[in-house]
């Protein structure tokens, strides 16, 4: 796996230390990146099950006032910015999405409802491991999806930055035999030797290629791959581009710094990062509240990604999940608990947006799952897949999602 | 005493071969015999797993106590004058203080945010801007109550590396991260205090049920997972009677000054609807979250054999376990108002009604007496002692020592630490230390002198392990695949090369007291600090690594005499593969 990836860069003679010129292989990079071959794809976390009943609200549905008579967002209004922006009609944005809704309208956003997992679970830390395995009620399973796309599609040209998450530990989705980086901060992701640089850093690397120890060996090795890469590329360069202005927090930096990697055209294909805060069982709130300020950044911070990345947004598409959503009914404390489907996103160049795609269960008591919840609709392998396929082009979805029949002619259609 | 020892090492023989270690045994090296630990081997072990590593000087010590004297000894803390660490932890006032002292010294700079503000910042964690953006602690500064934090995790580093009851601060950490509470949520920060000083360390070596006990009715807990608020829907009936329950606007800027988020008659939640049920009075009800939690994470685990029903059902059995309001110290209290007192059914168990608080107390027992909790538990003891995926065998022996002593932390401790499971060569620097366990035993291998501030704070928030900050419920994981990843690993080698060159202000190491002199070949100088800080065991790659590394002088001239200063090869040290296991 990782001795394979390195001798074969090695042996390329692509050890960047000491050399002045940019290597052939970093210059074809470069080209092929400028030539806009290189899809990426940014999945976003939202960790805390996500209530995708208030993020994206049936407002048509009597139901929903009936049974959320505190949290409930009020009707689309014109004219009143406490209201939910309406879609099609049928279901409406929260209002602290206001920033997304242009991208709704240009056709580069779209929804899915209904969508979830299959599997029963009300406990986060299973939820996020099988939809992070993408194996729902599968516990055994090592590595992550988004690690088996990695392996099941090789990459001539494949470099260090293949996959980063900008997380302090590496997440589920991304564990596996195929290498992947995290780290928290681009600028912390170097050796601070203070004097004797090359020493130290060749001692640590020997010590560490050398390692009889697999699992720190491998992982010693791919960060001082990486950190020799980052020096040269220097991502921390790009300044957003003008007018953007991501927000101040965990999230907004993370996307400030995705976009940043991106710019340096280091072979970056997939990033995963993290939005936290999304468990609210107590005070909910509706049009303000912990939803909505959580919501203010998701909204804020994707828009600054888009307007960032400009053009080269053609190739990038970045898709949100959680691990389930919230109960239908509001509880005793205004807020809600674990439910089941939820909504989620998906923004780039490449998709059929300004559609709320998915199948929409309806709210009857009869409708709900175990008589709380949205029920599923949609399984989330089959958006995964979805993207996987038509976006990253990789034929492999047996071996990305195994143990589960994708079905083409099922999918959503948010790609063309 | 010969006679024991060839019955050891027979043991462990016949042991090895009749236990199948699983497959996720980490085996670092395939080709290692079956033969059993060194006496040194297995004081290093001890003092690395029943502590946060040898100090120079420690395994001569232990050597001469014996590990038998030594582990029995540490069972007993209270026997153990800490006179020192205290002394080192006497200016940090808040330790001491009640949560009412807290409170009112202390006070949130929050009258000035709107709520708004306020609970973005609360969500984002930010916990009234004493986070940054990132989500590193701030530094501390006057009477912020992010001040609070920063001295329990400033104590807990300390003990850590001072302590000479190490035991005792082992199950402290554990059983702080197995009941985890985030400190930053909203009132936490004033409650948590009294939960690590009167809940968690009194108990950390008693019996489980009291230890969980004390969780439950601990105010940090309640809050945490939202039980406070928890009540019987029914109980929203009783408006007049609640309305004289509702406390007055206080310092806090909220109703029973506990951060004025989310109270049952909190005004300031309207969220604008216009629904008039609203205005006539709150809708109370029940709240799931910490019943869940209770069985998921703290007894039965995930697969223990509960029902959804069962949540709901010990809910109810926990209606009314509140908080007093800060005039009253922010203490628990059951609240009969609030309580569902009707017939409960939890894990097939009757409750029947009218049976107050000890409705809870019944939940708790039925709980800590469930067979699931014993195997849970001992898991995850063995877990954290032994390996990754401990022997199947050992943690059976471990839950049977649960049940047959009710849960006794200290006999389950004996149990671990006189398995041959334990001292076995799998065992053996099996686990990766987490961040935490890797700044403490560099101050101690170095035999550093520390103030444990910030900058040692903020290392190991870095590399993933913000002390009294993690979010979820369920703790920061016990597994190496959890810390092992590239970002937190680069973080590990600079905190490895800054403490060596004394780069962290507040701490300051003395290279000349672990070794005679620094004026030698740097090859003896390799031995030398290899035997300090790794007891001579380093792979014969990394000695060689060290020995041979070398410093380009200016004229491109490499001189194999100069080699690497003493801060260097101590930091490499330091940021080694063997000394990221303990």
């Amino acid at each position: 796996m990782n001795i394979t990836r390195r001798v074969f860069l090695k042996s390329s003679g692509l050890s960047l230390l000491g050399f002045s010129a940019v290597p052939p292989f970093l210059q074809r990079l470069t080209l092929s990146n400028t030539a806009g071959n290189k899809k990426i794809l940014v999945t976003v976390f939202q960790r805390g099950a996500a209530d995708g009943l208030n993020v994206v609200a049936p407002f048509a549905e009597n139901l929903y006032y009936r049974l959320r008579p505190s949290i409930a967002i009020p009707q689309p209004s014109a004219g009143n910015r406490e209201s939910l922006i309406d879609l099609d009609g049928f279901f409406g944005f929260h209002p602290a999405l206001g920033s997304l809704k242009t991208l709704f309208d240009q056709q580069h956003l779209a929804v899915v409802h209904a969508v979830g997992s299959p599997d029963s679970t009300r406990s986060h830390f299973d939820a996020q491991d099988f939809m992070e395995t993408a194996t729902p009620g599968v516990k055994s399973t090592t590595d992550g999806w988004l690690n088996r796309h990695l392996q099941s599609r090789k990459d001539p040209g494949e470099t260090a930055f293949r996959a980063v998450a900008m997380t302090a530990n590496l997440p589920r989705a991304l564990r596996g035999q195929a290498p992947a980086l995290a780290m928290s901060r681009l600028n912390d992701f170097e050796l601070k030797t203070g004097g004797q640089n090359s020493a130290v850093k060749a001692a640590f690397e020997s010590m560490y290629e050398q390692s009889v120890d697999s699992v720190l060996g491998g992982t010693g090795s791919d960060a001082f791959e990486a950190i020799r890469f980052l020096k040269k590329a220097n991502p921390g360069q790009y300044q957003a581009a003008r007018g953007v202005q991501y927000p101040r927090s965990p999230f907004g930096n993370s996307l400030k710094q995705v976009a940043q990697i991106i710019k340096a055209n280091v072979g970056l294909e997939v990033a995963f990062v993290e939005s936290n805060g999304w468990d609210h069982h107590v005070a909910e709130g509706g049009v303000q509240g912990q939803l909505a300020s959580r919501l203010s950044d998701l909204a804020l911070g994707l828009s600054a990604f888009h307007r960032d990345m400009e053009a080269r947004m053609d190739e990038i598409v970045v898709l949100t999940m959680s691990e389930f959503g919230r109960t239908v009914r509001e509880n005793g404390n205004r807020g809600t608990d674990h439910g089941h489907a939820t909504s989620l996103f998906v923004l780039g160049g490449p998709i059929r947006g300004g559609k709320v795609y998915g199948q929409w269960p309806g709210l009857e008591a009869e409708q709900l799952f175990e008589g709380r919840d949205l029920a599923l609709t949609t399984d989330f392998r089959s958006v995964f897949a979805e993207v996987i396929l038509k976006h990253l082009g990789n034929r492999n979805l047996d071996k990305v999602f195994p143990n589960y029949e994708v079905k083409p002619d099922q999918f959503s259609n948010v790609f063309s | 005493m010969p006679h024991i020892k060839s019955a050891w090492v027979i043991g462990t023989l016949i042991l090895s071969q009749v236990l199948c270690f699983p497959a996720g045994f980490q085996s670092r090296e395939k080709d290692k015999p079956a033969a059993s630990l060194t006496e040194d081997q297995r004081i290093v072990h001890v003092l690395n797993r029943a502590g946060f590593g040898p100090r120079p000087g420690d395994v001569e010590r232990v050597r001469r106590l014996g590990v038998e004297k030594y582990i029995a000894s540490q069972l007993q803390p209270w026997m153990i004058d800490d006179a020192a660490v205290e002394s080192r932890l006497s200016g940090l006032k808040t330790l001491t203080m009640s949560t009412s002292q807290l409170i009112e010294q202390y006070p949130p700079r929050m009258q000035s945010l709107t709520n708004q503000e306020k609970s973005r910042d609360e969500v984002q964690g930010k916990s009234s801007n004493e986070v940054d953006d990132t989500g590193r602690l701030k530094t501390l500064a006057g009477n912020r109550p992010g001040r609070i934090i920063g001295e329990l995790a400033q104590a807990k580093l300390l003990r850590a590396v001072y302590s000479e009851r190490q035991l005792q601060e082992v199950m402290v950490d554990f059983w702080s991260n197995h009941f985890n509470v985030f400190a930053a949520k909203g009132a936490n920060k004033w409650l948590i205090t009294a939960y690590d000083r009167d809940v968690i360390r009194p108990h950390a070596l008693g019996k489980f049920k009291d230890l969980l006990e004390a969780t439950a009715k601990s105010p940090a807990m309640l809050f945490y997972l939202d039980n406070w608020m928890s009540a019987n829907p029914d109980a929203s009936l009783n408006l007049n009677r609640l309305r004289s329950l509702r406390p007055r606007r206080n310092r806090l800027g909220g109703l029973s000054g506990l951060g004025g988020r989310g109270e049952p008659n909190d005004r300031k939640m309207d969220n604008g609807s216009e629904n008039p049920q609203r205005r006539a009075g709150r809708k109370l009800g029940l709240n799931e979250n910490y019943a869940r939690e209770l069985m998921e994470l703290h007894t039965l685990g995930v697969d223990g054999g509960y029902t959804q029903q069962d949540i709901i059902e010990v809910a109810r059995c926990l209606t009314g376990w509140t908080i007093s309001r800060p005039r009253q110290d922010g203490e628990f209290r059951f609240a009969r108002l609030l309580h569902d007192d009707g017939e409960k059914t939890v894990l097939g168990h009757k409750i029947s009604s009218g049976g107050g608080i000890r409705d809870g107390e019944k939940v708790l027992e039925i709980l800590a007496d469930h067979p699931s909790t014993a195997k849970f538990i001992a898991l995850k003891l063995t877990r954290r002692f032994v390996s990754d995926e401990p022997p199947a065998a050992l943690v059976a022996r471990v839950a049977q020592v649960f049940r047959k002593t009710e849960g006794n932390i200290s006999s389950m401790l004996q149990t671990i630490l006189r398995a041959p499971e334990f001292y076995s060569h799998e065992a053996y620097r099996a686990k990766v230390k987490t961040p935490f366990e890797l700044v403490a035993s560099s101050i101690r291998a170095l035999g550093g002198e520390t103030q444990g501030g910030v900058p040692l704070l903020r290392a190991i928030s870095q590399m993933g392990e913000p002390l009294y900050l993690c979010q979820p419920p369920t703790g920061f994981p016990d597994r190496a695949e959890a810390w092992v990843s590239t970002g937190a690993l680069v973080n590990r080698l600079n905190f490895g090369l800054a403490l060596a060159g004394n780069q962290l202000p507040g701490t300051r190491v003395t290279l000349e007291s672990l070794v005679s002199t620094l004026d030698q070949p740097s090859e003896d100088l390799v031995q030398a600090l290899t035997t300090r800080i790794l007891q001579g065991e380093v792979s014969p790659q990394t000695l060689n690594t060290l020995r041979n590394v070398t410093v380009e002088r200016d004229a491109g001239v490499a001189s194999r005499d100069l080699g690497l200063g003493p801060a260097k090869i101590a930091g490499l040290l330091l940021g080694s593969p063997e000394f990221q296991r303990q």
